[in-house]
C-alpha cells in the first residue's frame, strides 16, 4: 500500500526523480523502513502505454522540454535542441535503457593516478575504489537480473542473428572478450517474465522482461507502505534553513500549482542535466552560486561518452531488429593500451535500430541515392554503437540560459560540449575496428554515422575526496550540505567506457545503506 | 552429410510489392514485376497525374512536382508513387491550416520551376533525366523549402507502416510473441554460426 505524507512532514526523505538512481534509492531506503516521497517530473506510464513503434514512443516518453546544444560538438548542428535522449516519466530513462549492464574497470576509478595530468582535461580519481564498489555491483546485477552474471545466476541471453554476425567477425579479427550482460530476464525472475525477443527494448519493454524501476523498484517501494510517488511533480527549487541545511523542496504539480514539501533529507536524481540545473536554480543569498557549489564544479565536467555509430551491409539477411536490442558487445578495446594513440578505451556495442531510426540517424540531413541505396538493404544490416571514455573537461557543462524560460518559468538549460582531442582519436579507431569486424564476415559496405543523441549523461556533480575539487563525497553527500545528496550519474568522476546504469544502481544501493545508517545514528 | 543441411532455412521477408490489377493501375509496381527496360519515370507518368489530382490544397501542378521531388530526395525504384503520396499527405494537411507552410511549398515549387526553365527550358517535374533534376536540387538543398520537404519525408516516408515490408522490416512484434519462435536466431549463411 502506497503511503501518503503531509507537505509539512519534515521526517521524510524527498527523492527527486524515479529512474535508475532515484528508483533504486527509494526501494533500498523503504526496505530499511525509511519514509520517502518520490517527486517525478514526468507522467506515470504503464506497460499498456508501450508501443512497438520507435517514433511513437520517442514522442510519448522523451524529455522534450527545450534544451540547447552548444559548444563545438556535432549536436549543435545535427540535434540543436536534443543534446541528450532521456526520458520524462516514472522510471525515468530505465524505460529507454538498452539493458546493457557493464561494470567499470578498476582503473576507471583512478584516472588521475593512471593517466597523470591530461592536457585540456580535468581528470581526478574517485574517492572510492572498484574493490569498495564490487559488492554493490553484485547486488545491482541481482536486482536488475543481469543475464549471464554470477551474481544474478540467470543464464546468458541466447544469441540472435545480429549477435552472431558481430561475434563471428569479432572472432575472425582476433577479439576474445565478447559478451552480452544485459538486464533482461532469461527466465522468469523477480515477478517478471522471460524475454521473448520482441526487439523494442528501448521503447519500453512491453512485457517487462527488461528491468526498469517503473515496474521493479518503484512498486516494491510503494508496497512497503513507506513510499509515496507523486508523478508530474517538477521540482523548481530546493529550500534551506538559516543554518544552511536543506529543509524541503518547492515543486509544481500537473496544473502548475506550487507546493512545498518539507524534508529531513533531499536526494537529487534528475539526470546529469536536470540535477545540476536544480542546484543552480536553488541559489539563495546564503548560496549565491547555487546549492553545494562552493567548489564551482556544479554543472561542470559534463561527460556523455565518446560515441560513434556505424552500419555494415552484409551479403545475407540479418534482421537486426529481431530479438534483444543489444547484440554482441566487444570489450577487448576497453582495456588500457596507450599504443593506440589515446587514453582510456571503448566498447563496440552491437545495438539494433529499427527502420525508422536507421533512416533518421544514418546520415542526418542526407538525401539521394547515397542514402537510399543503403536503406534498401536494411534487412542485411548490422549496427554498432561505439561507447568510449569521455575526458572530463571543466568547460563542458550545464548552464542556465540568461533569458529564455521553460513552461515552469525556469531558465532553460544549455548543454555545452566540445570534444577533447582524445575523443577524435578514439572514435577513428573504433570505427576502423568495426569496419574490420564487419568485413571479416564479408560485409560489402560499411557506413560511418555521426553520433546520435546519447542517453549517457555524467559528471556534472562529481565525487571528490576534497571539497574544492568536486560537489559530493564518497557517499554522494554534498560536501557543503550534509542532508543533501546526489543519487544519479552526475556523481561520476570519470565516465569509463561502460554504460552508466549499472554503476548508478550500485552507487544508489550503497548510498541508501549509508543514509539509513546515518539517520539511525542521528547524523542526518 | 552435415547437420547444417537439415536445419530449417532462415525466415526471409519478401520485399516484393504484390499489387492487385487495380493497385497496379493506380500506382506502379513495374520494377517489381520485372519491367526493367523502360524508364520507370516514363512509365509512371499517367499514374502520377492521377495521384497529383488528390492535392486539393496545394493543387495538382504543385502536387505533381512534390511527388517528383519526394522521389528524388529518397529514390527507391521498387516503390511506387502512391507511397510518396502517402508521405506527402500529412504535409498537405498541415498546409491547409498553415498559410506560411502553404506559401513555402507553393513558392518553393515555383522557384524550382523557374530555376529549371532557366537551365533546361522545362519545368522540373517534366525533366526526364534524374541527374538533371538532382543537379537543381543541389542548388536549393540548403534552402528552407527543400529542408522542410526533406525533413518531413524522413518520418513521412520511412515511418509509414505500409512501406516497412518493402524494406524487409516487420514492425510491431509483441502481439505475435516477439521473435522467440519466429527467427531471432535463424541466420543460415554465416560460416560457423
Amino acid at each position: 500500500m502506497s503511503a501518503k505524507f503531509s507537505l509539512d512532514d519534515d521526517s521524510v526523505v524527498v527523492i527527486v526523480g524515479s529512474g535508475a538512481g532515484g528508483g533504486t534509492l527509494a526501494d533500498e531506503l523503504t526496505r530499511r523502513g525509511v519514509d520517502v516521497v518520490i517527486l517525478e517530473a514526468g507522467k506515470h506510464y504503464t506497460q499498456a502505454d508501450f508501443e512497438n513503434d520507435e517514433w511513437a514512443m520517442f514522442k510519448k516518453i522523451s524529455w522534450l522540454d527545450k534544451r540547447i546544444s552548444a559548444g563545438g560538438w556535432h549536436h549543435t548542428e545535427t540535434y540543436p535542441n536534443l543534446p541528450a535522449w532521456i526520458v520524462k516519466g516514472v522510471g525515468g530513462s530505465t524505460m529507454h535503457f538498452s539493458g546493457l549492464a557493464l561494470r567499470f574497470l578498476p582503473h576507471d576509478f583512478r584516472i588521475r593516478s593512471t593517466y597523470g595530468e591530461v592536457r585540456g582535461a580535468n581528470v581526478l580519481d574517485w574517492p572510492i575504489s572498484y574493490e569498495e564498489l564490487a559488492p554493490y555491483y553484485d547486488i545491482a546485477e541481482r536486482k536488475m537480473g543481469v543475464a549471464g552474471t554470477r551474481a544474478s545466476g540467470l543464464p546468458e541471453m541466447p544469441p540472435n542473428n545480429h549477435y552472431k554476425v558481430i561475434a563471428a567477425g569479432a572472432k575472425k579479427v582476433g577479439y576474445t572478450d565478447i559478451s552480452r550482460p544485459v538486464a533482461s530476464n532469461t527466465r522468469p525472475n523477480d515477478g517478471r517474465p522471460a524475454c521473448q525477443q520482441i526487439g523494442f527494448c528501448m521503447q519500453g519493454c512491453k512485457i517487462g522482461a527488461k528491468w526498469s524501476t517503473l515496474y521493479s523498484e518503484i512498486p516494491r517501494a510503494l508496497d512497503t507502505g513507506h513510499a509515496e510517488l507523486r508523478p508530474q511533480s517538477m521540482v523548481l527549487k530546493i529550500e534551506h534553513d538559516r543554518s544552511g541545511k536543506v529543509s524541503g523542496v518547492l515543486y509544481a504539480d500537473k496544473d502548475g500549482r506550487q507546493h512545498l514539501q518539507k524534508a529531513r533529507v533531499v536526494c537529487v536524481a534528475g539526470n546529469s542535466i536536470e540535477s545540476p540545473r536544480l542546484l543552480l536554480n536553488s541559489a539563495s543569498s546564503l548560496f549565491p552560486n547555487g546549492l553545494a557549489n562552493s567548489s564551482g564544479q556544479v554543472g561542470k565536467n559534463y561527460m556523455n561518452h565518446t560515441t560513434a555509430a556505424a552500419i555494415a551491409i552484409h551479403k545475407g539477411p540479418v534482421y537486426m531488429y529481431r530479438g534483444f536490442d543489444i547484440a554482441a558487445v566487444i570489450s577487448d578495446e576497453a582495456q588500457l593500451n596507450p599504443d593506440r594513440g589515446f587514453l582510456g578505451g571503448y566498447h563496440l556495442e552491437g545495438l539494433a535500430l529499427h527502420l525508422p531510426f536507421t533512416a533518421a540517424f544514418m546520415k542526418p540531413g542526407g538525401w539521394g541515392r547515397e542514402v537510399t541505396s543503403a536503406l534498401e538493404h536494411y534487412d542485411h544490416m548490422s549496427c554498432v554503437w561505439v561507447c568510449g571514455e569521455d575526458m572530463p573537461q571543466e568547460e563542458n557543462g550545464i548552464s542556465l540560459h540568461p533569458t529564455e524560460k521553460d513552461q515552469y518559468g525556469l531558465p532553460i538549460p544549455i548543454v555545452s560540449k566540445t570534444d577533447h582531442t582524445n575523443d577524435a582519436a578514439m572514435r577513428r579507431h573504433g570505427l576502423a575496428q568495426w569496419r574490420k569486424v564487419s568485413e571479416a564476415v564479408g560485409a560489402t559496405r560499411v557506413i560511418d554515422m555521426p553520433p546520435y543523441p546519447a542517453s549517457h549523461n555524467m559528471g556534472t556533480n562529481r565525487m571528490s575526496a576534497n571539497a574544492r575539487d568536486g560537489v559530493v563525497n564518497k557517499w554522494g553527500q554534498t560536501h557543503d550540505i550534509n542532508n543533501l545528496f546526489i543519487s544519479d550519474g552526475s556523481q561520476f568522476t570519470s565516465s569509463s567506457a561502460a554504460n552508466p546504469t549499472l554503476t548508478i544502481v550500485a552507487l544508489a544501493v550503497r548510498q541508501a545503506e549509508y543514509i539509513a545508517g546515518a539517520m539511525q545514528r542521528r547524523e542526518l | 552429410m552435415t547437420t547444417e543441411n537439415t536445419r530449417a532455412p532462415m525466415r526471409v521477408v519478401d520485399k516484393r510489392i504484390t499489387l492487385s490489377r487495380r493497385g497496379f493501375l493506380k500506382g506502379s509496381g513495374m520494377a517489381a514485376l520485372g519491367v526493367g527496360t523502360l524508364s520507370a519515370a516514363t512509365l509512371m507518368t499517367p499514374a502520377r497525374e492521377a495521384l497529383a489530382a488528390s492535392f486539393k490544397v496545394l493543387g495538382a501542378a504543385t502536387g505533381k512536382t512534390l511527388l517528383v521531388l519526394a522521389r528524388d530526395i529518397f529514390p527507391h525504384d521498387r516503390i511506387s508513387d502512391r507511397y510518396y503520396l502517402q508521405a506527402l499527405e500529412p504535409l498537405e494537411a498541415q498546409a491547409a491550416a498553415d498559410d506560411k507552410l502553404k506559401k513555402l511549398l507553393t513558392e518553393g515549387v515555383a522557384a524550382l520551376d523557374r530555376l529549371s526553365k532557366l537551365r533546361f527550358n522545362k519545368a522540373y517535374a517534366d525533366l526526364a533525366g534524374e541527374s538533371d533534376r538532382v543537379s537543381l536540387l543541389y542548388v536549393i538543398e540548403h534552402g528552407a523549402f527543400f529542408q522542410k520537404v526533406k525533413g518531413h519525408l524522413v518520418t513521412g516516408f520511412y515511418d509509414n507502416k505500409a512501406v516497412w515490408p518493402l524494406f524487409g522490416y516487420e514492425g510491431s512484434s509483441w502481439e505475435k510473441g516477439g521473435y522467440l519462435n519466429r527467427g531471432f536466431d535463424d541466420i543460415d549463411w554465416l560460416e560457423g554460426a
